[in-house]
């Protein structure tokens, strides 16, 4: 068959996506330019090709990773849907064997030592993980939806890197396996997961973190506030987004209120008493709002679940399960932390999760990396010429911190250019999965497309001060061989399987 | 196998890229766009700003003598963020000072108030002016006391123990001179006194910066892009003054044990030769840490030896100033050199007024009584100028024109040299005399004005700017303790001659007289074999024993020195004015004393006048 033929004959040079080898290379040039900028040394004003320098190892493990990108291309395609579980259990056993192996740095035990090198295992946990679950779940007629085997079987995947990795004590690399829930939900997990996943770490992020900060009338907290005022507002957007869209005759005749009637309630009870009694504390007498708005929640929950059950429109019940859960799941997180917990242990979690940045407690690193980028103003101040970053003012600044480099040397031009090219990056990736004629393909081209958005989020948002300070990479920009080279096979593996999509199988 | 309806759902996760991109760079937008406030804060973080402190001009006598230099010395600073955790008993050992004092200093650091430029971040002044010895002690312990810099400062030095009133001396910066000039900043120095504050703008220089790039550690990495940024400073000018080193150190020897001044003037340039004022004191005892001691304990001393009497003390200038009584009598045509002449009956008396007089022939011209300084000839001449209504329609407008003539002639105002505290004495006007006898006076009233007592003050500056301007037969400069200030133009202000009201004919009849007086009258003992001396007593009245004033220049032709003596409660003026000044007439003039007047000058700098303890 002609058109066959014709693919056998192309080979990967013509179908591999040039495009993102392009926006590989550039982001890979442009890392090595801030890696440049955060190690130099206005004093000693050093060679940047130095034998030795972190800047000429650095153009080494470029090499390198350019050279393990080629060889992936040289693979078979087939290869990776093979092997993916026995290459999974390689990186299960590698990284269960690296706590006994790898030294105490800084608390952490991920790095396995050989000669020289040292290379840290759960970087290339990454593309296995993806590569096992791809596999688990691009067999013919897996089904996430109303399969709870195959999604605890998922789960399964999951956690035991996870679990494997934060007995390295390397948290910040756990947490980007809950990335993963991304590409759950594309194919097919219910959003209302998703969405309660990411209600529960913004209830937990604004309610920790602002738990002290009081509110304009002095009394009330500010995260408590917050909280329950998302809480109404996601309970009033479940309302709207899970009414059914009407194709009953029944339901098309009534007027839009009276079709999100419940949603209305919401709004003006749940918020509005909020609002007046917010005014009435700041103006008239102060006093804690959240009292009021606990009594007006609750009062809607049991109104939900009470028309839930009445009329027997269960969703109502499970929106109203939803706020309620919010409440104890904000509360009871509350309570540990700050009743039940030590002092120092309550520091210790904080710190953790990013929630609290150092140990010194004095938001020092978060603030010097601000003042880095903020420094750098539309032009930024020159290749090598920040001084924020220059002086060691910025941790970890050709690692975690490495954006503020950017920020700093390149300006808004700079940083905006690369927050620009990252958006392009993960959107093509988008694009790349979606059009694999097989399942293995699109989910891992979904894994990673979500490993990548989260390192980008948390990373840049760590710097700009939106996002809790966990120490994860930029990917092609932080320093290092162990995650650039993760993060180049988990990409490269993709456009390898992507280069082979016009093949017909066996 | 394709969900249609779960592609959909790329559209969410690829908003949700978007959004979050979006969100970032608007982050990044008001971060990198909206405010400076950020690069402020990076430049704060990395830039230090160390100043250089520029040598401080020196300061020569007329002839090119050395007076003041500088020498190095040793500024401990401390930087309050980094000086935690130092040993504070070893400290204070090493440095020889108490903990106590470590307290109220490290007090005063902080204090705001006192401290206006505090920060912690920055080098604040611990404790100044190490000596060399106590500087090298301390720098084998500084490692010891993180935070403790050492700033090499220059203090003054002094080669002579003259002039302290001219030279004044430097301290470290009050918080108002912070206040008013931001050239200053905590721990500076400043001129307090003498020329030192009046040419301060001059003998600081500029202050240079070297920007310094700083880590987070506080660790210093160099300089700014190779010191592109750094400016030098600029090194003070030097003053040379206008006195006379020798004539000084005469003056301030005659003046031992005596409280007074001397004034002595280059008639053709307005420059001030000498300007001694006693009791005087070391500068050199004003240096260093013991300044703030020492200056103390000269203000407690009732001779206030801080005043500076040349030109802050208002004396009444006695028969001195009988010589601007002549010229104006003269001027205003109601004397005549030669023709007038009035009687002396050992004093002047009229309608049972009385000024003494001592005895001399009677009448007499003008010529003889300024020669025998005759009270009663002054008053006639006064009496009759406040009582000529055909000139002066009332009484306030004969005092009108004398005033003018005195203001005309450097009295009653400032005359504007170039030192600090200067006084302006007091000449009375019609309106002082109306409040005071009710609009009820006359000549008579007023009648010991024409002797240079009564309401009349002067300062010893303006007494001998008297003496310049007869010398100059009719026109002073603003007299000047600076000759030049390295590298700039000469100051217009002090090369611009003022005239008087007076004619230089009618100079020449007094300088006649002031001729007569050392020639046969009260000032013979300045007649010397070498030069015409011009000269006039005074014999101030005051409440204790009289003063004893001299005023006269010399050579009569073609002068080059006019000087004023003033030795408070000495007497008579030929007790000490005459002799004091005919002894500096000669220094100056001949360069050297002869060994006749060595001898006379050894006598009077021996000579004590005893001085009760009354309030001064």
């Amino acid at each position: 068959m002609a058109p066959m033929r014709d693919n056998q004959k192309k080979g990967v040079i013509q179908s591999v996506d040039w495009f993102t080898i392009l926006l590989f290379l550039v982001l890979l040039g442009m890392g090595w330019l801030s890696i440049c900028g955060a190690c130099y040394d206005f004093e000693e004003d050093i060679n940047l090709l130095a034998p030795g320098s972190r800047t000429r190892l650095q153009l080494m493990w470029m090499g390198v990773a350019c050279g393990v990108g080629t060889l992936v291309m040289f693979t078979d395609d087939r290869l990776y849907d093979a092997f993916a579980y026995i290459i999974y259990a390689l990186l299960l056993v590698l990284l269960f064997i690296t706590p006994f192996l790898a030294p105490d740095i800084k608390g952490s035990h991920s790095w396995i030592k050989i000669g020289s090198f040292s290379f840290q295992s759960a970087e290339f946990a990454k593309f296995a993980t993806s590569l096992a679950i791809a596999k688990y779940m691009g067999r013919y007629g897996f089904s996430l939806s109303g399969n709870w085997r195959n999604f605890v079987g998922c789960l399964l995947l999951i956690m035991l890197p996870m679990g494997l990795i934060v007995m390295q004590r390397e948290t910040g690399s756990a947490l980007v396996y809950f990335s993963l829930f991304l590409m759950l939900y594309r194919e097919g997990m219910p959003g209302s997961i998703l969405f309660s996943g990411i209600a529960a770490v913004i209830y937990f992020v604004v309610g920790i973190r602002l738990a002290d900060v009081t509110a304009l009338d002095g009394v009330t907290s500010w995260g408590e506030y917050l909280v329950i005022m998302l809480t109404l507002l996601f309970t009033a957007a479940m309302l709207y987004i899970y009414e059914p869209h009407s194709n009953s005759e029944r339901e098309a005749h009534l007027s839009f209120y009276r079709r999100y009637q419940m949603m209305f309630e919401v709004i003006t009870y749940g918020i509005g008493i909020t609002a007046l009694a917010s005014l009435f504390s700041v103006y008239v007498r102060a006093f804690n709002v959240a009292i009021v708005q606990l009594i007006v929640t609750g009062a809607i929950i049991i109104r939900l679940i009470l028309a839930g059950l009445l009329r027997s429109v269960y969703r109502y019940c499970y929106i109203g399960l939803f706020a309620l859960g919010s409440l104890v799941l904000f509360y009871s997180a509350h309570t540990i932390l700050y009743h039940v917990l030590e002092e120092h242990q309550q520091k210790r979690v904080l710190v953790l999760l990013g929630l609290k940045d150092d140990p010194k407690g004095t938001g020092y690193n978060v603030i010097q990396a601000q003042i880095a980028i903020g420094s750098g103003g539309l032009h930024g101040k020159g290749f090598l010429k920040g001084t924020q970053t220059k002086l060691k003012y910025v941790p970890e600044q050709e690692t975690d911190f490495i954006f503020c480099t950017v920020g700093e040397e390149q300006g808004f031009a700079g940083s905006a250019g690369v927050l620009l090219l990252f958006m392009v990056l993960l959107l093509r990736i988008i694009h790349i999965a979606e059009r694999q004629p097989y399942a293995f393909g699109r989910i891992y081209g979904y894994c990673v497309f979500s490993i990548f958005f989260f390192h980008v989020l948390i990373n840049i948002g760590m710097v700009l001060g939106l996002a809790p300070v966990i120490g994860i990479p930029l990917p092609f920009f932080s320093y290092g061989g162990s995650s650039l080279i993760g993060f180049t096979l988990l990409l490269f593996i993709l456009l390898r399987i992507d280069a082979g999509r016009n093949r017909l199988r066996r | 196998m394709q969900d249609f309806e779960l592609e959909k759902r790329k559209y969410v996760l690829g908003g949700a890229v978007i959004l979050v991109i979006f969100v970032y760079i608007m982050r990044l937008f008001s971060l990198q766009l909206t405010s400076d406030d950020y690069k402020a804060r990076a430049d704060s973080n990395a830039f230090m700003r160390r100043i250089q402190y520029p040598a401080r001009g020196a300061i020569s006598d007329r002839n090119g003598k050395l007076m003041v230099y500088n020498q190095p010395a040793y500024d401990i600073m401390v930087v309050m963020r980094e000086q935690i955790g130092v040993d504070t008993a070893d400290l204070c050992a090493s440095l020889g000072i108490d903990t106590a004092w470590y307290k109220r200093r490290m007090d005063e650091i902080r204090d705001r108030y006192r401290n206006p430029g505090y920060s912690p971040h920055t080098q604040q002044l611990f404790m100044s002016q190490l000596s060399a010895q106590e500087f090298s002690n301390f720098q084998e312990k500084m490692f010891r006391f993180p935070g403790f810099y050492i700033q090499k400062r220059s203090i003054r030095q002094y080669n002579y123990p003259y002039a302290a009133h001219i030279l004044g001396d430097v301290g470290e910066v009050s918080p108002a001179d912070i206040e008013t000039d931001n050239y200053y900043q905590s721990g500076d120095y400043i001129g307090k006194l003498g020329v030192e504050r009046s040419y301060e703008k001059y003998l600081r220089g500029v202050k240079g910066t070297e920007v310094l790039l700083r880590d987070a550690h506080g660790r210093i990495k160099g300089r700014y892009q190779g010191g592109a940024f750094d400016q030098k400073p600029v090194p003070g000018k030097n003053l040379m003054l206008s006195i006379d080193l020798d004539l000084q150190a005469l003056g301030e020897r005659l003046m031992k044990n005596k409280l007074g001044s001397i004034v002595a003037i280059e008639p053709s340039t307005g420059e001030v030769l000498c300007m001694v004022s006693s009791p005087t004191f070391d500068p050199r005892q004003m240096v260093g840490r013991q300044r703030g001691k020492k200056h103390r304990e000269l203000s407690a001393d009732p001779m206030k030896p801080l005043l500076n009497r040349s030109i802050m003390g208002q004396y009444p200038p006695g028969s001195t100033f009988k010589t601007s009584q002549a010229l104006t009598f003269l001027q205003e045509g109601i004397i005549d050199p030669y023709r007038t002449a009035y009687p002396c009956s050992h004093g002047f008396h009229y309608k049972g007024l009385k000024v003494g007089c001592h005895g001399h022939g009677s009448p007499l011209p003008l010529i003889p009584a300024i020669g025998t300084s005759c009270n009663a000839y002054f008053c006639w001449g006064l009496y009759y100028m406040f009582g000529n209504r055909k000139k002066y329609p009332t009484v306030q407008d004969a005092m009108t024109t004398w005033k003018d003539y005195m203001v005309s002639m450097g009295f009653g105002y400032k005359l504007g040299i170039d030192l600090p505290g200067e006084k302006r004495g007091l000449i009375p006007n019609a309106k002082f005399y109306d409040k005071n006898y009710n609009g009820s006076w006359n000549g008579l009233t007023i009648i010991s004005i024409s002797i240079g007592q009564g309401e009349v003050n002067l300062t010893p500056l303006q007494i001998a700017n008297l003496g310049a301007t007869i010398a100059n037969r009719g026109w002073y400069k603003i007299p000047h303790i600076v000759k030049e200030v390295q590298g700039e133009p000469r100051d217009s202000v002090y090369t611009r001659r003022h005239y008087t009201k007076v004619s230089p004919q009618n100079y020449e009849y007094v300088c006649d007289g002031m001729e007569r007086a050392v020639l046969s009258g009260t000032c013979h003992s300045a007649r010397n074999p070498w030069y015409v001396v011009c000269g006039k007593t005074g014999t101030a009245q005051n409440r204790g024993h009289d003063h004893s004033v001299f005023m006269g220049f010399a050579p009569k032709d073609n002068p080059k020195i006019a000087v004023a003596v003033y030795v408070e409660n000495g007497g008579w003026g030929a007790n000490y004015g005459v002799p004091l000044g005919a002894l500096l007439m000669e220094q100056y003039i001949n360069g050297h004393l002869s060994p006749e007047s060595e001898k006379k000058a050894e006598i009077f700098e021996n000579k004590e006048i005893s001085y009760g303890t009354y309030a001064r």
